[in-house]
This record gives C-alpha cells, sequence and structure tokens, in this order.
C-alpha cells in the first residue's frame, strides 16, 4: 500500500456502493424514465398548454433543468445517506472503522459514488426529455460543471445526513422535510421573476433558487439570478460541508465513543 | 525483541461516565498467543476496540509494532485483524465479494490465490457465491474470519471467537489459530471458555472492572496459583466439623458426605498425612479419596471474587 493514499480503499467502497446500484440496474434506470415521462405528459400538456412559453422557451423544455436538479437533490442524498448509514446499522461499520483508511478516502469513496449514480440518473433523464421537448444546452460545459459540483454537494449533504441519523426515519425526514419542499418553492419548475415582488425577495434566501438558476442559464442562457452568484453559492455550500464532515471525523460524532 | 503491542496506563471512560478501562498495562510478544478472560462487562471488547480504532481512548498509549494507534494510523491498521464480537455482515453480498472487498478496503493489491486458500481453509470455498444471508450461523461466523484474514495482518484479534459456535467449528477455529501461529502471527483472543484458554494460549490475563489483574505465563499461573484440593468421600455424613479438625481449612460437601482440604500445591504435602492420621483416629471413615490439581477456572474464579471483595472493603 503506499503510504500515503489508500487509493484501493477507495475503489473497494466506490465498487461496492456501485455494485447495490448495478444489481437493481432495471429499476435505477426505469423509474426516472417513467417519472420523467409522466412529468412532460402531466404538466406539459395540463400546464404547458396554457403557459406555452417562459422567457423564449417552451414550458415543457423550461422544466428540464429543474427536474434533473430535483433528481440530483434527492438521489445523491438519499445515496450518501443510506450508504453510510446501512453499516451503522448493521454493525459492518467496524471495518471501515479499523481498516487503514482516512476520513478523506472514506467521503471520496462515498460521495464519489453517490454522486456517479445520481449523476447517471440525471443523464437517463436529459436524454428522456430529448425525446420529448426542444432541450437545448447553450454552455455544456457550465452544465456540466454544475451537475458535478451540485451532485457532490447533495452526495456530500447525504452523508452528514447518514453518520447523523440514529433511525431509518431520520433518514428520510431531512430530504422529505427540506429538501423537497425547498426545490419546490426554488423555482424548479417557474421562473421567480413570475412570484409577486415580496415572495421573490424570500425566494432569495432559498440557496435552491440559485442552483436551479445557474444550471437552467447553461442550458437556455437565461437566469433568475446572476451565474457567478449560483457558482459562489454551490461552491459556498460544498466548502461549508466538508468543514462539517471533517469536524464530524475529527470528534468520532456518532461513529465512534 | 520489542513486543508487537504495547498498552500503558489505558482508561477509557465512556460518554456515560462508566470508566470501562481504568489504567490497563499490557505488552504483547511477536508470535504469541494471548488470551483475555474476564467476566461480562469487564472491559475485553472495550481493550480490543481501542487499539483496533473503533473505540477512542480517554488516556494512555498504545504503539503496535512501535507506531502509535492513531498517529500511525495507516502503518498499525495494515498490520491489524479484527474478528469482532458481535457477528455483522452485509446480508446481500456474496462471500467472495465480501472478502474480497476487506482485503482492498486495507489497501492490499487484488490475490484470488490468497483468498482462496482462506476460503478453503475456513471451508467456505463452496459457498463463495452464496449470499451471506443464505449461511448458518457458524458459517457467517467463518466469514468474518476469513474478512479478518484477507489483508494477512500479523496481529489477529479475536473477540470471543467461539461464543456459539458447535464443537467443530471451534475445533477448526483452534487448529486455524495454530496455523497463523506457525506462520508468525500474534493472535490476543477474548474467550469465557476457560478450557478453551487453557488449551490454546501461551499467555493468559485476567481483566475485572477495567484492571488487569495479572498477565502471566500459562504455566507460571498455573504453578503459582494452582491449589490442590483433597477430597474425602465419607461412610457417615457429617453436620459439622469436629474441634479436633479445626487446624486444617476443610468444607462439608455434598450434604455432608464428602470433606474438601484446599492447600497449596507447592506446600508440598505437608498437611494431608497428619490430616489422614487425625481423621482415623477420631474414627471418621472414609470409602474413598481423591485429589485434583485446581483448574484456571478456578485461578479465575478466586482472583475475581477476591478483587471484587477488596473493592467492596474500600
Ligand atoms: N458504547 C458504550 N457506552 C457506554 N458504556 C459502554 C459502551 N460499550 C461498553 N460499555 C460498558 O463498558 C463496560 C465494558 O464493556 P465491554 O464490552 O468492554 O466488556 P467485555 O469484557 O467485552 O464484556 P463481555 O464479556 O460481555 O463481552 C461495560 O460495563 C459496558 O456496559
Ligand atoms: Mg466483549
Amino acid at each position: 500500500m503506499s503510504q500515503g493514499f489508500n487509493h484501493r480503499g477507495v475503489w473497494a467502497i466506490y465498487r461496492f456502493e456501485m455494485a447495490r446500484f448495478l444489481r437493481t440496474l432495471v429499476q435505477s434506470v426505469v423509474t426516472p424514465v417513467i417519472t420523467t415521462s409522466l412529468y412532460f405528459v402531466v404538466f406539459g400538456a395540463a400546464i404547458g398548454s396554457r403557459m406555452s412559453e417562459v422567457g423564449g422557451v417552451s414550458y415543457g423544455a423550461f422544466i428540464v433543468p429543474g427536474l434533473m436538479m430535483l433528481s440530483l437533490f434527492t438521489g445523491s442524498i438519499s445515496n450518501a445517506s443510506f450508504g453510510i448509514y446501512f453499516p451503522k446499522f448493521t454493525g459492518t461499520i467496524y471495518e471501515l472503522l479499523s481498516a487503514p483508511i482516512s476520513a478523506v478516502e472514506l467521503v471520496l469513496g462515498y460521495v464519489g459514488a453517490a454522486a456517479t449514480k445520481s449523476i447517471l440518473v440525471a443523464t437517463i433523464i436529459l436524454v428522456t426529455a430529448f425525446c420529448f421537448v426542444p432541450v437545448r444546452i447553450e454552455h455544456p460545459v457550465w452544465m456540466l460543471g454544475f451537475l458535478l459540483l451540485t451532485a457532490l454537494t447533495f452526495s456530500l449533504f447525504g452523508f452528514v445526513v447518514g453518520i447523523w441519523a440514529k433511525s431509518f426515519e431520520q433518514l428520510q425526514l431531512i430530504p422529505m422535510l427540506v429538501v423537497t419542499p425547498l426545490t419546490f418553492l426554488g423555482g424548479a419548475f417557474y421562473s421567480i421573476d413570475m412570484l409577486p415582488a415580496a415572495w421573490r425577495t424570500v425566494a432569495l434566501f432559498n440557496p435552491v433558487v440559485y442552483l436551479v438558476s445557474g444550471f437552467r442559464w447553461s442550458f437556455y442562457g437565461a437566469a433568475d439570478v446572476d451565474v457567478g452568484v449560483s457558482l459562489g453559492i454551490t461552491l459556498g455550500l460544498l466548502i461549508g460541508l466538508l468543514v462539517v464532515v471533517s469536524w464530524m471525523f475529527k470528534t468520532g460524532y456518532r461513529l465512534k465513543q | 525483541m520489542p513486543p508487537i503491542l504495547s498498552i500503558s496506563r489505558l482508561t477509557k471512560r465512556y460518554a456515560s461516565g462508566l470508566a470501562a478501562l481504568d489504567g490497563v498495562d499490557l505488552e504483547i510478544d511477536k508470535g504469541e498467543i494471548f488470551a483475555l478472560l474476564g467476566p461480562n462487562g469487564a472491559g475485553k471488547t472495550t481493550l480490543i476496540n481501542i487499539v483496533c480504532g473503533i473505540v477512542t481512548r480517554t488516556s494512555g498509549e498504545v504503539t503496535l509494532d512501535g507506531q502509535d494507534i492513531e498517529r500511525g494510523f495507516r502503518m498499525a491498521r495494515t498490520k491489524i485483524g479484527l474478528v469482532p464480537q458481535e457477528l455483522t455482515t452485509d446480508a446481500f453480498e456474496t462471500v467472495i465479494a465480501t472478502v474480497t472487498f476487506s482485503r482492498g478496503l486495507f489497501g492490499r493489491p487484488p490475490a484470488p490465490a490468497i483468498i482462496e486458500k482462506i476460503l478453503r481453509d475456513l471451508s467456505l470455498w463452496e459457498k463463495r457465491n452464496d449470499k451471506i444471508m443464505t449461511l448458518s450461523g457458524g458459517m457467517k461466523r467463518r466469514v468474518m474470519i476469513a474478512k479478518a484474514l484477507a489483508h494477512e495482518p500479523e496481529v489477529l484479534f479475536l473477540d470471543e471467537p467461539t461464543a456459539g459456535v458447535d464443537v467443530a467449528l471451534r475445533r477448526d477455529m483452534w487448529n486455524l489459530v495454530r496455523g497463523l501461529r506457525e506462520r508468525g502471527v500474534t493472535i490476543i483472543l477474548t474467550t469465557h471458555y476457560i478450557e478453551e484458554a487453557q488449551e490454546m494460549a501461551d499467555r493468559i490475563g485476567i481483566i475485572s472492572k477495567g484492571k488487569l489483574l495479572l498477565a502471566e505465563d500459562k504455566a507460571t499461573l498455573m504453578k503459582k496459583l494452582g491449589k490442590r484440593a483433597l477430597t474425602l468421600s465419607l461412610q457417615e455424613p457429617m453436620s459439622e466439623l469436629p474441634e479436633a479438625l479445626s487446624a486444617w481449612p476443610l468444607t462439608i460437601k455434598s450434604g455432608g458426605y464428602e470433606l474438601e482440604y484446599t492447600y497449596d500445591a507447592n506446600d508440598g504435602q505437608a498437611g494431608v498425612p497428619a490430616l489422614l492420621r487425625r481423621v482415623a483416629e477420631l474414627g471418621i471413615g472414609f470409602r474413598d479419596l481423591a485429589t485434583r490439581q485446581s483448574s484456571l477456572e478456578d485461578i479465575f474464579v478466586n482472583l475475581v471474587s477476591a478483587s471484587t471483595e477488596s473493592e467492596a472493603r474500600t
């Protein structure tokens, strides 16, 4: 083993986590295809017929970045939180704790796998969307950048939730109570410009607004807030979570007695 | 040769305030089999878990092969294998996948031949593609041993390896331990089966209430603390000891049909002939007589109860 970095250990965790995903591959692929199609049928047909365009983009195409973001948020969180919670729950965590693997390496393995999975699902959503609506991507490099950063940020968040959670209920709590509402309120399916002025101000306190806006900008070149601000907020969240994770490992928070 | 594992003034206080370890000093030499004995809650698992990085110490020094277990955690942990007390496995994985995972996790390059050998030694090869949840409890324990051996550790911790294990598996396990020792692996095990410690270990440590009462060569321990017991099977039941026998520490057993005399094996047999003469003089008839060397179990019970009593007095 190289003294500096246990790359084999990271790889072992990554492969282990991906294996779970691949075992249920059909389910993992079919589910997003069906739900995405449903969104287009319901939103596209029902709402889209009354509200044909948002800022020059057809409503169906407009919601694609929001759909991808929603899936990235929930997917990343549930993959990573489950990934680290499960060994805690079954007790197999003893092996991770007794292995010559550092906190950084542990996070790389779990967060890397969680982000990979959620990016795969988001990509499937994008591909499905192409079949229904005229999607275009004006800034592909930015699009990939936001995709990657968001997946990593929320996987890291999921990792924190997984270490914090003491039960399966708590594991579900954060995504259900915090992330999903923030996403729906955060302009995933509308532009916050469409809100009354007072609500618009409130919305600006929701970090999801910035993530969705930046991501949508990379598709259609139009944004609710400046793209630089979006990037800044995303990086800020990522760094904040890195600080929390390193504190957790330093203190052994809910991992070691 | 410096000890492979060196523990000094180790203490552990859990968040609940309970002092599970209270100043433990212990050195383990390379290649020895060390058995840690102690009643439930003595601190055996806590001690092992601290060395393995699962529990954090409150204070004290622990070095493995000269490396501090926290500052030098990579070097130290690469050399350590652990079979924990609880059966915890990845139910949905196959045997071979989980064992291969363990090797990778510990940073070792893939080695299918080594994995195969380990699985064959533990009679798991036939079941390598079975999901762990389909295995019996004893088989799951074998899987946990295979996982602990996958990275070829130099020091192996077995926390009650034979709890809930049948005779055949226990024998297999003992053979495995002997085989590992021949290859120079140091083994530290905890057990409640005293005959196991007596059978397997080179050295024995006794721990109670977080204190290591002793750590001694097995033979020395048996000799130093060994007592002999003489039992007389009486013809007539005896309800109380005659005044004339009060010079000997005797106890009446089996509802008065047995008289037991315990004495120090190192004292020669000074008291025995005199006792027998006196018994004859008093006209006490006995049908049979037997002596036995006290077992490790007696030593253990004596030590632990003595330490509990001394604690009660203070
Ligand atoms: N996580 C914990 N929090 C608080 N107290 C604990 C914890 N783990 C163990 N203890 C306590 O520490 C003491 C030592 O426990 P430990 O598991 O080390 O004992 P042991 O010698 O392994 O016992 P056994 O033979 O039953 O396995 C016990 O009193 C136990 O209740
Ligand atoms: Mg124990």
